[in-house]
């Protein structure tokens, strides 16, 4: 399962590691857009797989930022 | 000497309106801008424009050597930083200094002074202008705001002691919130402003916000330019400012000029600058900070006073003196600026595209950057334009401004338009009774219905 960016910013923030058993509703970044933290949520629960962008990054909408394995 | 040519450290609305009183005064500008925004109305504004780096602000805007490069390369005699980025850089102004540019706007000493939070309610106490009770010193470990927060008592405000602009703000209602918000503010601190430097400071409850604006020149001169209500903010920050405020009584506004000139002489402030005042419910007012450039809400000052802060500035920079004095400045009618924030009106998050529609309304004044096709970048402020209004009674500049947000067509982009409609339509708002809540309480009786 792929989680999304909800907007174009740069991400802050990765609060979550290879390996970590995420929640669905739980946050697994923070991104930053127009000086607002805008955190990206999961909609699922899983085990995070890959982390595909890094902090710093400049993130576009809708671009997957992290992979969960279901 | 004279300034005859001026570099602006700033993008957008506020670019535009530097510019355009430099043109009126024949004073020659030089825009600086970043890749995101080589499209912008305020670069072809400018008599000359350098590209400074890319699109984040930390690679172009805040970029103080690149700036100063342009500013010896363009030959420029003075630097104005705008609100934001560079504005309030002390670092910056010493660089100013040691080039031979003049930086238009107060002395280093004093930027650094009141730019730490910490060190400005330390003066501010030395000169008996009142502060909100809180820590004095910075707060180090979670045990020294522990107990700091249990002997001024919850709830309390854990702030970042370099923030601004809302961020590096939280509010903390017991022990157990306390450590949480201790470690987010302290890293958003270092993040935003690079000092984790935080304070605590007594929750005021439903508080008003309302500051004064000042002037004070090299002579000795110090003026006040009445005061700016500002009490409808979401996210703490402004939305909707006015003048004069609808809620302060003669005797307070009385007190308040003195405290503010007090504060401002007492630091040897030069240029023009805005005390903020907090009020709590009993009409007891507290020293918040001081902002020490130009607001974003200047244009309701200008627009009841009939002066040009700009001009202002650029006078004080020459080392002339205030072109007037304290009974020569007259207020006249009501006067009232709505922020239009690119976002949505519901959640307040940011809404960054491009502009495909753009129609502003006839006769009041606009101060904006953007034009029809402009996008809007999730790189800088979602502020795009101010909307200000006038009349000769609080009722007839709302019936004005109403009318111009609804004939406010932007098109591509969410905004506030209808936050603002909403809020000017609202009983306590038309009251004049409103405190900085207005918009949370808005939102909380919506739910409810």
């Amino acid at each position: 399962m792929n989680i999304r960016s909800n907007m174009s910013g740069s991400l802050w923030k990765l609060v979550v590691k290879v390996g970590d058993q995420v929640e669905a509703g739980q946050e697994v970044a923070i991104l930053e857009s127009m000086k607002m933290e805008i955190p990206i949520v999961s909609e699922g629960s899983g085990v995070v797989e890959a982390i595909l962008k890094n902090e710093g990054d400049f993130v576009q909408e809708d671009e997957v930022v992290v992979r969960l394995q279901a | 000497m004279t300034i005859k040519k001026i570099l602006i450290a700033n993008r957008g609305e506020i670019a535009n309106r530097i510019i355009q009183t430099c043109k009126r005064l024949g004073i020659g500008t030089v825009a600086v801008y970043s890749e995101a925004d080589e499209q912008m109305p305020y670069v072809t504004a400018a008599d000359e424009a350098y590209l400074i780096g890319p699109p984040p602000a930390f690679q172009s805007y805040l970029k103080v050597d690149e700036i100063i490069k342009v500013a010896l390369e363009a030959k420029v005699d003075a630097i104005h930083p705008g609100y934001g980025f560079i504005s309030e850089n002390s670092a910056f102004v010493d660089r100013c200094e040691k080039e031979g540019i003049i930086f238009i706007g107060p002395s280093s000493e004093v930027i650094k002074m009141m730019g730490s939070k910490i060190e400005a309610r330390k003066r501010m106490k030395e000169l008996d202008v009142p502060v909100v009770p809180g820590s004095v010193n910075a707060l180090e470990t979670i045990e020294e705001v522990l107990q700091n927060a249990n002997s001024i008592g919850y709830p309390v405000m854990l702030k970042a002691s370099a923030g601004g602009g809302g961020i590096g703000m939280e509010l903390v209602y017991s022990d157990t919130e306390l450590e949480k918000a201790f470690t987010s503010t302290k890293s958003r601190s270092e993040k935003f402003f690079g000092d984790s430097s935080i304070f605590i400071e007594k929750y005021i409850e439903n508080p008003r916000h309302i500051e004064m604006q000042i002037a004070i020149d090299h002579c000795g001169n110090a003026v006040h330019l009445f005061e700016r209500e500002c009490s409808v903010q979401r996210r703490h920050q402004k939305v909707i400012e006015e003048s004069p405020s609808p809620s302060i009584q003669p005797q307070q506004l009385e007190e308040l000029k003195q405290a503010a000139l007090k504060g401002a002489v007492g630091i040897g402030y030069r240029n023009i600058g805005t005390m903020e005042f907090i009020f709590d419910e009993q009409g007891n007012f507290y020293f918040l900070e001081m902002n020490t450039r130009l607001q974003v809400e200047h244009p309701v000052t200008e627009e009841i006073t009939g002066i040009d802060l700009v001009e202002w500035q650029i006078e004080i920079a020459n080392q002339h003196r205030l072109p007037s004095l304290q009974q020569s400045i007259k207020r006249q009618g009501h006067a009232m600026e709505c922020r239009i924030y690119a976002e949505d009106p519901i959640r307040f998050y940011p809404s960054p595209g491009t502009i495909n529609q753009l129609v502003w309304p006839n006769n009041v004044r606009i101060d904006t950057g953007i034009v029809n096709g402009t996008t809007i970048t999730p790189f800088y402020d979602p502020m795009i334009a101010k909307i200000i209004t006038k009349g000769s009674t609080r009722e007839e500049t709302v019936r004005k401004m109403k009318k111009a947000l609804l004939e406010t067509e932007i098109q591509g982009i969410k905004t506030n338009i209808p936050l603002l409609l909403e809020v000017l339509d609202n009983d306590q708002f038309q009251q004049g009774h409103y405190s900085t809540n207005l918009i949370k309480s808005m939102r909380e009786n919506a739910i409810k219905q």
